[in-house]
């Protein structure tokens, strides 16, 4: 992507993020949303990044796409940490900690 | 806290100390986010455009994973801000307690509405009814302006730091851990699984899919199943 189209993509991203956030503390104020969109609203997070995630765990570039036991492990492990003690940083430590084992050993 | 204090500390420091655990994992989070940027090609300059303009690393980490990837620029965008979709909850949870403040506040608490911003609050001003307006706002100030600051710093580090960066150290895969470290928490729930499973089932079975616009067919079915489940577990409750 050239500079140019980058600082494109943060302007819009900058914006629309903005806008996101000012939507119902600046322009719609006390109004509540309808019960389906809140309902809606609540998978964005869940919704978008496992997919985001699940080919680069499962097709890594770094490996050209080779399936890779390490990079595999670490990613279940970071899922099975975060599952089990609710913590991001636990999750993180357990993943970084799998990912150099097994780069290490396998 | 089990001391009894003759006075309690003033909002600003009540929210200088809630926010202070989140501090921990955004500075991880914001260093990697500037390797990230740097393994995209970006420079520093880009790296603290998204710092300072979109101040979302979630959205940033997909935004350069994806420019990483040579989508187009639409389709960057357009995920990226699915991303922050979540965010429109948040400002719907606190246009209440924050909605009288005039015009430029309300503006820069939303500029500073973040995932430990919005829990910060949101678990706070229930618990002191008491607070005027001023009293909130200067709690929020406490758990925002230090994360702000960090964050540019961190996003520098990184991203200077990044082209020294051994490849063995792998830090291709930090954004991967970073993502799932942060949904997995919230896999309690039976929508949250179904939600996440769609989403990863239909992104590998449309990665042929040109331009990454698989993952956005993906999201959105993964968005409308997490509610559909939510909806039907609900009535069976009520049944």
């Amino acid at each position: 992507m050239s500079g140019a189209a980058v600082w494109g993509v943060i302007l819009a991203l900058g914006v629309g993020t903005f806008l996101i956030r000012f939507s119902f503390l600046g322009l719609i104020g006390r109004r509540q949303l309808p019960e389906w969109v809140l309902r809606h609203l609540r998978y964005t997070g869940v919704a978008v990044l496992p997919g985001l995630v699940a080919p680069l765990v499962l097709w890594p570039p770094a490996t050209g796409g080779e399936t890779e036991p390490a990079r595999l492990l670490a990613g279940i492990a970071t899922v099975a940490a975060g599952v089990w003690t609710r913590s991001v940083l636990g999750a993180m430590a357990a993943g970084a900690g799998v990912l150099y084992a097994g780069l290490a050993l396998l | 806290m089990t001391v009894a204090l003759s006075r309690s500390p003033s909002p600003l420091v009540q929210g200088l100390r809630d926010g202070l655990p989140f501090l921990a994992a955004l500075m991880p989070f914001g260093l990697l986010f500037g390797v990230a940027a740097n393994e995209a090609g970006l420079g520093l300059g880009a790296a603290m455009g998204f710092s300072i303009g979109v101040i979302a690393g979630a959205s940033q980490f997909t935004a350069v994973s994806l420019i990483h990837d040579g989508a187009p620029a639409l389709v960057v965008v357009l995920t990226a801000l699915a991303v922050n979709l979540r965010m429109a909850m948040y400002s719907a949870a606190l246009a209440p307690h924050l909605g009288a403040a005039p015009l430029w506040q309300r503006a820069l608490a939303s500029y500073a509405l973040f995932d430990s911003t919005y829990a910060c609050a949101a678990a706070a001003y229930p618990r002191h009814p008491g607070w005027s307006l001023g009293d909130r706002l200067a709690y929020f100030a406490g758990t925002a302006g230090p994360a702000v600051v960090l964050w540019l710093i961190v996003t520098a580090l990184g991203s200077v730091l990044g082209a020294t960066i051994p490849p063995w150290l792998a830090l291709d895969f930090a954004a991967p851990i970073c993502f799932l470290a942060m949904v997995a928490p919230g896999l309690r729930t039976l929508p949250q699984v179904a939600a996440a499973l769609t989403s990863v089932a239909g992104a590998l079975l449309l990665a042929w899919v040109p331009y990454s616009l698989g993952l956005l067919v993906a999201a959105v079915a993964a968005m409308a199943v997490g509610a559909e489940v939510e909806r039907r577990l609900a009535r069976r409750g009520r049944a």
